[in-house]
C-alpha cells in the first residue's frame, strides 16, 4: 500500500481531518457501473454536488435513480464486481478519498463520514446484544475495553432516547420495534462523532408517526454536533420538512439542484415538476393528478439525449440529441440539466407542451401507431413513425 | 351520490389464537380486528387508514371473506355473507374482489398475463363463453391502459406498475360492485403511484365501483376517498366524511397522526404544528384497557383507562362525525 504514500502521512501525524471554509465532502463528476450478465447498467453518469458543514442536502429520487449507489460510493461500501467506479472524485476536506487504500478508508468510514440505513433489522446483527455493537465502534476504533465501551455505549441508547438504556443494552435486535431499532442504527452512526453523516431512505420503513419521532431526533442531533447531513430519499414532504438543498436524481445525473424553497416555489427541470405535480397532497383535495407518464429508463440502456425525454412533456428534437443537456447554472444558486430551463422558471408561453402524459403513456405502452384515445388525436395529429412524437 | 348501502359490516372480530409450549395450548389471542362496523355506499370510496398492526389489512380480508370472523356480521345487498355457502357463496364473490398490495407476489410468475386476467372466467364459466375469452381479456388489458398484444407475456416482463395494472385487470374482469384495495400503491414509485391511482378513479367512474381503499398513506387515502375512517389497535377510533377527517378531526390519534405527515412545502416548515406521540403502538395481543390510545394520549384521564369511549357522533364544530374519544373535541390540522 505504498502507491498512496503522500495521503498515508497525512494520517500518520494524526492531522484531524479539517474541512476548508466549512466545505465537508465534494463529489465530482462521478460515475459508477455494474456489469451485470445482462450488459452494463450506468447507474451513475457525472453526478456533482457538494455539502458543507451544518448542511442538510437531500438526494431526491424514485427507485433505479442512482441516489443509495452515490452513497454507497462516498462510504466505499460498493461489491466490486459488479460494481465499478469509472470515473470522477470523491473529495473529503479537499483529498481524493477514491485514491486511498482501503485501510485508510476504513479509518475515515465511521469516524469521518458514517451511514444510517433504510432497513435496521437487517443490518444490525442479529446474533449479538445491541450494546455490543455498538460499542464494537469504541472498541475497534478507539481501542477501549470491554467495560468503557460498553458504558458509551448506553449513554449513546440514552441521547438517542431509548427508553431504560441499561437495561436494555443486553437485549437483542429483535427485541425491540421497529423505531427502536432505526435509534440503535443512528446510534452506531454517530458513535464516533462523524462529520458527515448519510442518512439512505431512514423513515422509509416506518410508520408515518415514528417517521416523525426520527426525522426529530436526526435533525436534533445534526444541529448539536453540526454535522453535513445527506438525507436520500423519495420522500418530498420529509424533503421539505428538513433539506436546507435538494438534489434530484434522475437516471444516474442529478438534473436540479436548488434551494429547497426555491425548488418547490418554482421547479426548473420538467421532471421536478412533474414529481411535484403528481403527489397528492395531505392539504389538498385533488381531481385527477397529473402523473408523469412512463417509467424510468433501464438503465442498461439510457435513451439518447435527455434520459427525461421520452417521458417529458415538453421534449423537442434538441432533447433527443447526445449530449445530454449539462447540469448549468440558470439562476443564482440553481442548477438544472434542462435545455428549456428558463423558460420552465418564466413559466414561459413559448414552451410549448408537445404532449400529455396520456399520450406519454399509450406511446411508450402501444407503440406510435397506435392511436391515443379516440378524440384526443386531432392535437397531436403529427405522430410519425420511428419514435418521433412532436 | 345514492346512499345505498352495498356493504355493510357489523362487529366484525378476529382474534388470532397464540399457541405455546410442547402441547400448543392457547395461551392468549392477538386481537387483530376487535369490534368494527361500518357501511359501504354505492360507488364511493372508504378509506381505511392506520400504522402497521392495527388491523386494516386483516379487516380487508375478512371483508372478502379470505379470514373466518371469530364474530360479527357482513352484509353484502342485504345478504349474509359468512353463512353462505357452496355455489351461492361462489355467486357472492363475483361481486366482492380485492387488488393486493405487493404487485411481485400476488400475480403467479408462471402464467401468462391472459392466464391471470382470464383465471375467475375459468371458475364463473358462465360470464363469457369459452370462445369469448380471450378477447374479453383483450378488453380488460386495454381497459387498464395495457397493450392487449402483450397477453401472452410473463409478469416478470413487466414494471411493478403494470403489473399492478394487471391485478386490477383480473379485479375487475366479473363485473364485481365491489373492490377491496389493499395498499394498491405502496409499493410503487411515486410518478408510477399517481398513474394507478388515477386509473382507479377513472374505473370507479366507468365501472360504478365502491372501493373500500384500505392504506397508510394519509394523502393518497384523502386524494381517492368520500368517506375515510381511522384505525388504532383493531378497532375504527373516528369515521367520518373526507372533509370531517381531515378538515376538523375530533380524535387525538388522528390528529397526531395527520400532523406527523410532512407536507411538501417547504414554507410550511416552522409554521405547522406537529404533534410527536411517543413510544410505539401497543402489541394487540394485550391492549390497554379503557380507550386503546390513552397511553400514549396528551388528552388522557382517568376516565380514558377505565371506561371506553364509543364510536358515536361528536360535534366537531360544524356538524357532527362518529368518534371514540371522551374528550372528543376538533383541531384544525392541515389547512
Amino acid at each position: 500500500m505504498s502507491q498512496t504514500s503522500s495521503s498515508v502521512e497525512v494520517l500518520d501525524t494524526g492531522t484531524r481531518w479539517q474541512p476548508q471554509d466549512g466545505l465537508l465532502l465534494e463529489v465530482e463528476d462521478l460515475r459508477v457501473e455494474f456489469r451485470t450478465r445482462y450488459g452494463v447498467a450506468k447507474a451513475i453518469n457525472g453526478v456533482s454536488f457538494d455539502l458543507r458543514q451544518g448542511e442538510t442536502l437531500a438526494i431526491l429520487g424514485e427507485s433505479g435513480s442512482g441516489k443509495s449507489v452515490t452513497a454507497q460510493a462516498i462510504m466505499g461500501i460498493l461489491d466490486s464486481p459488479p460494481a465499478f467506479i469509472t470515473g470522477g472524485e470523491i473529495r473529503y476536506c479537499g483529498s481524493n478519498i477514491l485514491a486511498l487504500p482501503e485501510e485508510q478508508r476504513r479509518e475515515i468510514r465511521g469516524p469521518e463520514i458514517s451511514m444510517v440505513f433504510q432497513d435496521a433489522l437487517s443490518s444490525l446483527n442479529p446474533v449479538f446484544p445491541v450494546g455490543w455493537q455498538i460499542a464494537e465502534m469504541f472498541r475497534k476504533h478507539l481501542g477501549m475495553n470491554r467495560r468503557d465501551s460498553l458504558e458509551r455505549a448506553v449513554g449513546l441508547m440514552e441521547r438517542v432516547q431509548i427508553p431504560a438504556a441499561r437495561q436494555r443494552v443486553k437485549a437483542f435486535p429483535h427485541q425491540f420495534s421497529g423505531g427502536m431499532r432505526q435509534r440503535i442504527m443512528i446510534a452506531m452512526s454517530i458513535a464516533l462523532d462523524p462529520a458527515v453523516l448519510i442518512a439512505d431512505e431512514p423513515t422509509t420503513a416506518l410508520d408515518v408517526t415514528v417517521q416523525a419521532q426520527i426525522m426529530r431526533l436526526l435533525a436534533e442531533l445534526q444541529d448539536e454536533r453540526q454535522m453535513g447531513l445527506i438525507l436520500i430519499t423519495h420522500d418530498l414532504g420529509v424533503v421539505a420538512d428538513v433539506a436546507d438543498r435538494i438534489a434530484v436524481m434522475y437516471a444516474g445525473r442529478v438534473v436540479e439542484q436548488a434551494d429547497v424553497h426555491d425548488l418547490y416555489r418554482n421547479p426548473a427541470h420538467p421532471y421536478t415538476k412533474g414529481l411535484l405535480d403528481s403527489i397528492p397532497r395531505l392539504d389538498q383535495k385533488g381531481e385527477t393528478l397529473d402523473a408523469i407518464g412512463g417509467l424510468p429508463p433501464n438503465l442498461t440502456n439510457i435513451p439518447p439525449g435527455c434520459p427525461f425525454n421520452p417521458r417529458c412533456h415538453y421534449a423537442q428534437d434538441i432533447c433527443r440529441i447526445d449530449p445530454p443537456p449539462p447540469l448549468r447554472e440558470i439562476a443564482r444558486h440553481r442548477l438544472s440539466a434542462c435545455h428549456f430551463s428558463e423558460l420552465l422558471l418564466a413559466h414561459s408561453p413559448e414552451l410549448a407542451v408537445t404532449r400529455t402524459a396520456e399520450e406519454v403513456e399509450a406511446y411508450l405502452e402501444f407503440g406510435p401507431e397506435y392511436p391515443v384515445t379516440a378524440g384526443e388525436l386531432d392535437h397531436n395529429q403529427d405522430i410519425e413513425r420511428g419514435g418521433d412524437l412532436q | 351520490m345514492s346512499r345505498e348501502v352495498v356493504l355493510k359490516a357489523e362487529n366484525l372480530v378476529k382474534h388470532y389464537p397464540i399457541k405455546a409450549g410442547v402441547l400448543r395450548r392457547t395461551v392468549g389471542h392477538v386481537k387483530a380486528v376487535d369490534g368494527v362496523s361500518f357501511e359501504l355506499y354505492k360507488g364511493e370510496t372508504l378509506g381505511i387508514v392506520g400504522e402497521s398492526g392495527c388491523g386494516k389489512s386483516t379487516l380487508g380480508r375478512m371483508l372478502i371473506r379470505l379470514e373466518e370472523p371469530t364474530a360479527g356480521k357482513l352484509t353484502f345487498d342485504g345478504v349474509d355473507v359468512y353463512s353462505q355457502k357452496g355455489a351461492e357463496m361462489r355467486q357472492l364473490r363475483r361481486d366482492i374482489q380485492i387488488v393486493f398490495q405487493d404487485p411481485y407476489t400476488s400475480l403467479n410468475p408462471r402464467k401468462t398475463v391472459g392466464d391471470i386476467v382470464g383465471e375467475p372466467f375459468d371458475i364463473h364459466t358462465d360470464v363469457v363463453p369459452k370462445r369469448g375469452r380471450r378477447q374479453r381479456v383483450q378488453e380488460l388489458l386495454e381497459l387498464v391502459g395495457l397493450n392487449p398484444e402483450h397477453i401472452n407475456r410473463y409478469p416478470h416482463q413487466f414494471s411493478g406498475g403494470q403489473r399492478q395494472r394487471i391485478g386490477i385487470a383480473r379485479g375487475v374482469a366479473l363485473n364485481p360492485k365491489v373492490i377491496i384495495c389493499d395498499e394498491p400503491v405502496s409499493a410503487l414509485d411515486v410518478s408510477v403511484q399517481a398513474q394507478v391511482v388515477n386509473l382507479l378513479k377513472d374505473l370507479q367512474d366507468r365501472l360504478g365501483l365502491a372501493y373500500v381503499f384500505i392504506a397508510h398513506d394519509l394523502s393518497v387515502v384523502r386524494h381517492i376517498s368520500d368517506r375515510v375512517g381511522v384505525m388504532y389497535l383493531g378497532k375504527i377510533v373516528e369515521i367520518g366524511d373526507e372533509d370531517q377527517i381531515y378538515g376538523r378531526p375530533t380524535h387525538p390519534y388522528t390528529q397526531a397522526l395527520l400532523s406527523a405527515v410532512p407536507v411538501p412545502d417547504p414554507t410550511l416548515r416552522d409554521v405547522r404544528e406537529q404533534i410527536v406521540l411517543t413510544g410505539d403502538v401497543p402489541s394487540p395481543a394485550n391492549p390497554p384497557s379503557g380507550c386503546r390510545f390513552h397511553t400514549r394520549c396528551w388528552m388522557a384521564q382517568e376516565i380514558c383507562s377505565v371506561d371506553e369511549p364509543l364510536l358515536v357522533g361528536r360535534p366537531d364544530g360544524e356538524s357532527e362525525h362518529d368518534s371514540a374519544c371522551h374528550f372528543a373535541e376538533p383541531r384544525v390540522i392541515v389547512a
